[in-house]
């Protein structure tokens, strides 16, 4: 006997996700899913983020990675709280994993929360967690051609962070031609081209994010 | 890489489903992916068959159907399969994705 099911498998991880994105929005906290490869700069990307807004929000950081703390200990320096999550071989984060974390935070007194996911390009985009928005990061050194090979996180992502300008001169990376691809692939992204390591461009996103956040801390 | 957990879900919804029915032997489970989902079909096939062992769903055959990226203008309505990531429409409009991210179990045969 043949049963039709039209079953979402994912169906457990965004019942769970979607209890987040409740507990987020009545909060009003605003939430960044940050997704990209191994040394693409998304711990530098969060320690700019950081310095730039943490006397004027409330920001925690949840660290996913496979194994170690190095990351959360490099975070905590800057004196956010921070939460470690070993995922102990799990190639990305799932909604209940961050449900977990959250009892280690003091959610009424949190504006922004910043989830730096495990270091992948497939396997985080296809699950949520609750979050307002999820970014990607692409540097430079990785290639113009990662979202014809990884197309689904440059299309499900709201913000494309382009990391690495300044080793532009030193390779064939192709930026109109990335922004044409992505921009086909989801129209009406939103792509900062930054430098982690000079700080050029940082402003720009700080401006979106801060303009994003301020409309969020409204609602509270 | 995360056909694993992908696949305990598969299992756990397969076994649940079997359970409520009161199945002795679930025979197939067929499984809808999308081409932009990066799902590797044979590894989900790898992991069901070591993850199924002594349960109902032991021995069944997984089936697996790719779903190939469609996409519809908003301009003209015009529907086409994308390849090389064109989405670019005949009258200049930019499609928007209507299908290849599915994630699905579409159907189970049990006994």
């Amino acid at each position: 006997m043949e049963i039709k099911l039209q079953q979402n498998i994912l169906a457990a991880n965004d019942k769970i996700a979607v209890d987040l994105a409740k507990i987020f929005k009545d909060k009003g906290i605003y939430v960044i899913n940050l997704m990209a490869s191994p040394g693409a700069g998304k711990t530098s990307f969060i320690l700019h983020t950081i310095e730039a807004l943490k006397n004027k929000l409330s920001v925690a950081v949840i660290e996913g990675d496979i194994a170690s703390k190095v990351d959360a200990e490099k975070v905590r320096e800057h004196g956010v709280s921070t939460i470690q999550i070993n995922t102990g071989g799990a190639c990305h984060l799932d909604a209940n994993m961050i449900r977990g974390a959250l009892n280690f935070l003091n959610l009424d007194e949190t504006d922004l929360i910043i989830i730096e996911n495990v270091g992948n390009l497939v396997c985080p985009v296809e699950f949520d967690l609750g979050e307002t928005v999820k970014v990607v990061i692409l540097s430079v050194p990785e290639g113009d051609d990662k979202p014809l090979k990884y197309p689904r996180i440059f299309a499900d992502s709201q913000v494309l962070i382009v990391n690495k300008m300044d080793l532009l001169d030193y390779t064939d990376f192709n930026v109109d031609g990335l922004k044409r691809t992505v921009n086909n692939l989801n129209p009406g992204i939103n792509i900062f081209e930054i430098s982690c390591k000079s700080a050029d461009g940082i402003d720009n996103w700080i401006s979106w994010l801060k303009d994003k956040t301020d409309k969020f801390l409204k609602l509270k | 890489m995360h056909e694993m957990a992908i696949t305990e879900s598969i299992l756990s919804i397969v076994l649940a489903e079997a359970e409520k029915r009161d199945a002795t032997r679930v025979k197939t489970v067929k499984i809808e992916v999308g081409e932009l989902t990066n799902i590797v079909g044979d590894c989900v096939q790898f992991y069901f068959e070591l993850m199924s062992k002594d349960t109902l769903a032991s021995g069944a055959e997984v089936e697996i159907e790719e779903v190939p990226l469609q996409a519809r203008c908003p301009s003209c309505g015009s529907v086409k399969k994308i390849e090389n990531l064109d989405f670019l429409c005949e009258c200049g409009g930019v499609m928007k994705i209507i299908a290849g991210k599915e994630l699905a179990i579409s159907a189970i045969e049990i006994e």
